[in-house]
């Protein structure tokens, strides 16, 4: 007996979701070319970052905290293969990553080096200087910056996906945050507002099972993220975050549900956070245990291995790829640690628009 | 309907409640359009059954914050209507001094807290009322209301996933009628019901008939019950309708009239007193006394509190901090 | 020519702009189908159809994070706050994610929230509040209050077509109080500059919002009682100052006085204050002083509201203190 008054034309709810549909059973295996790729950017970022978190940052060359996505590569990695890029704003997806998800800068085609000098608070790092670590974004490569707010990006990732359905393309908007974020105030309200106007977002958690210090038991009462689609009316699925295959599958179905004006969806990547929540942190409040177990699901030798099992690659190419790799970071290192601080005046502009 | 094992003089007593529910809104209406009433002034026509019977379900220690729409409740809980109406004229010796309108009131003698009239926040406070009283070994449950805009807040959702991760003995009643100021349910979430909104917080929840203040006190007590048990959170969703616009002013111009009459005829007053009679707890002699009985008490409330002086200006500059004696 | 009340104002600027540009659209709670809660948005469903007329949820920091999302994608966004009391739920992402966006990696986040603000009506504590210090102090952000419907059209056009995110409130007691003719041919009133409503060689008063008219009526009864001359300048835009209009006027007069309705502590006289102390100290006659709302919540009750609230008499009082050094 509720009201359902009014059949909505345009940006409202399409359908109501008792019946959410569920998942296809087909399963998208990408590639060889693809798995390649995939092998190669979750080494890459591992690399990067164990550069950023044990090298540089113990060097002191790093300014300020260093958050990494050690373990969880996987699921950066398998979302941003299904990225739209290189067509133009009218085509291409938008992404808002979390600060666990560097792959998908590199994918987005953020070289290494800027990175780097991100990280060393540099004059050509993508915030200029003006916020460090993980907090970038550029428009040119479809990235909305991180701020520590969790949850912040929710409502902004379904506010991109709102113009999306006002322009009529089937451009996606890519979410990601971690299982701490769920808690917060702004998850809840961006995740029913895409879900009352169906808009195309792939909401991506990567559940690494620590908030800091605080692990998923003490954060929600429900098994499973994923649990807390069916409070919104969207799909949810809960999934092997550490097996790259599985998570590019998952966000495949999810982006073309969004593609196909089906509304949003709400994964949830099992994982584990390999290091404290960041350098500085010791995560003495972790067991041992779990980092041993973990170590044995990790994503990148799961998928070297897969991809050995398929003949695609054998002991001297990972070495030939992982050598490339560390060319590739000495190289973009020596570039950051050249290039100059931002001028101290700096401070003062870009706070408005300025007259070109 | 159904009688949940309540005695005849209980159900009487919750009769007398929704009636005087009713009564005391009809002279706030009254005084609103008179002038009287400075700010606005929500009703509960229809959704009467929700407070009384979630409240009535409650023991007296037990913690409760009603919303703008749940005059019932705090009737129950002890509430003088004269209360109610210096409160709403603003008067001096009204529980905020004159200092704050409507049910924008507490009063923790007897475990009320009040509402602001930012949505949901509520939630959070009674959770940590709730977890307060845990602390001190207190076997207390927490109640309070939202209604079903309130559900797309923020706070709603970190307050309810705060209840349950501690397991705290909170009932949360959804209010759902059907509109939030003119915005139905469809616009505001896209689940059929709100219960489903339990299992996403791991927590139980139900939805139950809001006209029906049977159902709604049985579905309480097993709320509380839970509570009591450290079964944690529960989610009571009632469904009414709100048959009055948002507030006092509104003509509630984009509410279908058909939705409107269809409701009309699930009044929780008449269905409770159709069960009454049916039932032969009472006659209808014996229920028309009770409105009888009710309306010259209230008539001179209102008197009473119309005379009263509003607060000395300098007032304003008090209470904003403590104040030693 | 018709008289355009300010509402009216505020609604025809936007209207226009969605007519100019159709990037430009509106999102918050019931500004579709009922046209929002003081009818800013009325018939605009209907001319620009659910895509750019978007009733949401009860979300206050999603439908300001949904605007900046919508915002970094090339749109236009406006975000309605119901009243601007409820800004606060959408603090973090106004003071984190708009307004710091520019700064850190370069997108601006062109978009505008607005909403009324003020009292003088009864709304209560959570219906009345002037929150403009809050974003005041935010670097990043664009704070306008104007006072006439001249300005309130000229502003919301500007604050639409500008580039950074613009909070822009709306003084509900002047809604359909204030009325003047105004052009019918496009025109913008920039932000950051102040306007000379009166002018005046022995004291200068400067305001903006609903005080504005206080401040008038207090020039020209000083004038007529006193013969003191009063400048009134109308401030129009809180961030950025119109530094050079402050200035200009406190070495014209050498006296000047603040007016703002908002509290005390940390409100803009005390910013005025100290811009003036610093540049042109030795043009000074007397002591800045202040007239505003005293450190306290705002009353319901009429006689403490009306203690809170600024007034002529207060002003005249100020004046003449200031008039005699």
């Amino acid at each position: 007996m509720l009201a359902r008054d009014r059949k909505s034309q345009g940006v409202g709810p399409r359908t109501v979701s008792s019946s959410v549909r569920p998942a296809t059973d087909a399963t998208r295996v990408p590639d060889d070319a693809s798995l390649l790729k995939m092998l190669y950017y979750m080494k890459l970022t591992r690399a990067l970052e164990t550069r950023i978190e044990r090298k540089l940052y113990r060097q002191g060359k790093i300014v300020g905290g260093v958050y990494v996505g050690r373990g969880q590569e996987a699921i950066s990695v398998g979302a941003a293969m299904h990225m739209r890029r290189g067509g133009g704003e009218d085509h291409d997806d938008i992404v808002s990553p979390s600060h666990r998800d560097m792959a998908v800068f590199l994918m987005q085609g953020v070289p290494p080096e800027k990175i780097l000098a991100q990280y060393m608070g540099r004059k050509t790092g993508l915030t200029r200087g003006r916020d460090g670590n993980m907090h970038m974004g550029d428009l040119r490569h479809r990235l909305i910056a991180f701020v520590s707010h969790l949850g912040d990006s929710i409502p902004v990732a379904a506010g991109c996906a709102l113009t999306f359905r006002m322009h009529g393309t089937d451009q996606v908007s890519f979410c990601f945050f971690g299982e701490g974020a769920t808690s917060r105030g702004d998850w809840h309200e961006g995740l029913n507002f895409a879900a009352v106007l169906q808009l195309p977002v792939v909401f991506i958690c990567n559940n690494n099972q620590y908030a800091y210090s605080t692990h998923v038991s003490r954060q929600m009462k429900v098994e499973r993220v994923s649990d807390r689609a069916r409070g919104y009316g969207m799909p949810g699925e809960s999934k092997d975050g550490n097996d790259v295959l599985v998570v590019y599958d998952a966000i495949g179905r999810a982006v073309e549900r969004a593609r196909h004006g089906e509304g949003p969806t709400l994964l949830e990547f099992l994982t584990f956070r390999m290091t404290g929540h960041s350098a500085h942190d010791d995560a003495g409040y972790v067991p041992k245990v779990l980092f041993a177990e973990w170590e044995r699901k990790d994503p990148i030798r799961r998928c070297e291995d897969d991809l050995k099992g398929r003949r695609l690659l054998d002991a001297g190419a990972v070495q030939a790829m992982e050598s490339r790799i560390e060319g590739e970071l000495d190289e973009a290192v020596a570039w950051a640690e050249a290039q100059p601080y931002p001028s101290p005046e700096e401070c003062l502009t870009g706070v408005y628009h300025e007259q070109a | 309907m159904r009688n949940p094992g309540l005695s005849r003089s209980q159900l009487l007593e919750i009769h007398r409640f929704i009636c005087l529910n009713r009564m005391v809104e009809d002279r706030l209406s009254a005084l609103y359009r008179q002038g009287q009433i400075h700010g606005g002034l929500y009703s509960s026509l229809g959704q009467e059954g929700i407070s009384v019977g979630t409240a009535y379900a409650l023991a007296p220690e037990d913690l409760l914050a009603a919303m703008i729409r749940n005059i019932g409740s705090l009737l129950v809980r002890g509430v003088a209507p004269l209360t109610l109406f210096l409160q709403f004229l603003a008067r001096g010796d009204s529980p905020t001094g004159g200092k704050d309108g409507t049910l924008h009131f507490d009063d923790l003698e007897k475990s009320l807290i009040g509402p602001i009239s930012v949505l949901g926040t509520l939630i959070p406070v009674m959770t940590g009322a709730a977890l307060a009283a845990r602390m001190r070994g207190e076997d207390r449950v927490a109640l309070t209301y939202i209604g079903d805009g309130g559900t797309s807040t923020g706070d709603f959702h970190e307050g309810l996933n705060l209840a349950a991760v501690l397991n705290l003995p909170l009932i949360l009643v959804v209010e759902n009628n059907g509109y939030a100021y003119s915005t139905p349910t469809h616009r505001q979430f896209a689940v059929e019901s709100l219960a489903e909104r339990g299992p996403a917080y791991g927590i139980a929840s139900e939805t139950v008939d809001g006209t029906d203040v049977l159902a709604v006190y049985a579905a309480t007590r097993r709320a509380v019950e839970r509570g009591r048990q450290g079964g944690g959170p529960t989610l009571v969703e009632c469904r009414a309708f709100r048959r009055r616009g948002h507030a006092e002013h509104d003509d509630m111009r984009y509410v279908p009239k058909a939705l409107l009459q269809a409701w009309e005829k699930r009044d929780p007053l008449d269905r409770l007193e159709e069960f009454l009679l049916d039932e032969g707890h009472a006659t209808k002699k014996e229920l028309r006394a009770v409105r009888e009985g009710i309306g010259p008490s209230l008539d001179e409330a209102v008197r009473t509190a119309l005379e009263r002086p509003y607060p000395p200006p300098e007032e304003t500059l008090r209470d904003v901090y403590h104040e030693t004696e | 020519m018709a008289l355009t009340t300010y509402v009216e104002a505020i609604k025809q600027g936007i209207w226009e702009e969605m007519e100019r540009d159709e990037r430009v659209f509106i999102l918050g709670e019931d500004v579709g189908v009922y046209g929002g809660a003081f009818k800013v948005t009325e018939g605009m469903l209907d001319r620009f159809g659910e895509m750019r007329v978007i009733d949401t949820p009860i979300s206050e920091s999603a439908i300001v994070g949904a605007a900046i999302g919508a915002a970094l994608m090339g749109m236009r966004p406006i975000a309605e706050m119901q009243f601007i009391d409820f800004i606060s739920c959408a603090f973090d992402q106004i003071t984190n994610f708009a307004a710091k966006n520019r700064y850190r990696w370069g997108a601006g986040v062109p978009m505008v929230i607005r909403g009324p603000s003020g009292g003088g009506v009864h709304g209560g504590p959570y219906h009345s509040q002037n929150p403009e210090m809050y974003f005041v102090h935010t670097p990043g952000l664009k704070v306008v209050a104007p006072a006439t419907a001249y300005d309130a059209k000229g502003l919301i056009k500007a604050a639409i077509r500008d580039e950074d995110p613009v909070i822009y409130l709306e003084h509900k007691y002047l809604y359909r109080r204030i009325k003047e003719e105004i052009p019918k041919e496009d025109y913008i009133v920039p932000i950051g500059q102040a306007a000379v409503r009166r002018e005046g060689r022995d004291l200068t008063i400067l305001t903006y919002g609903a005080m504005l008219y206080q401040a008038l009526e207090a020039a020209e009864t000083l004038a007529r009682e006193q013969g003191i001359q009063t400048e009134v300048v109308d401030l129009r835009s809180l961030l950025p100052l119109d530094k050079d209009a402050i200035l200009k006027a406190a070495k014209k007069t050498g006296k000047v006085l603040v007016v703002h309705e908002d509290t005390r502590t940390g409100g803009i006289a005390g910013e005025i204050a100290a811009i003036i102390n610093e540049e042109v100290f030795e043009y000074l006659d007397g002591p800045v002083l202040r007239v505003t709302a005293p450190d306290t919540p705002v009353p319901y009750s009429p006689p403490l509201e009306d203690f809170f609230l600024p007034n002529k008499e207060k002003i005249l009082k100020a004046a003449r203190q200031l008039a005699a050094y």
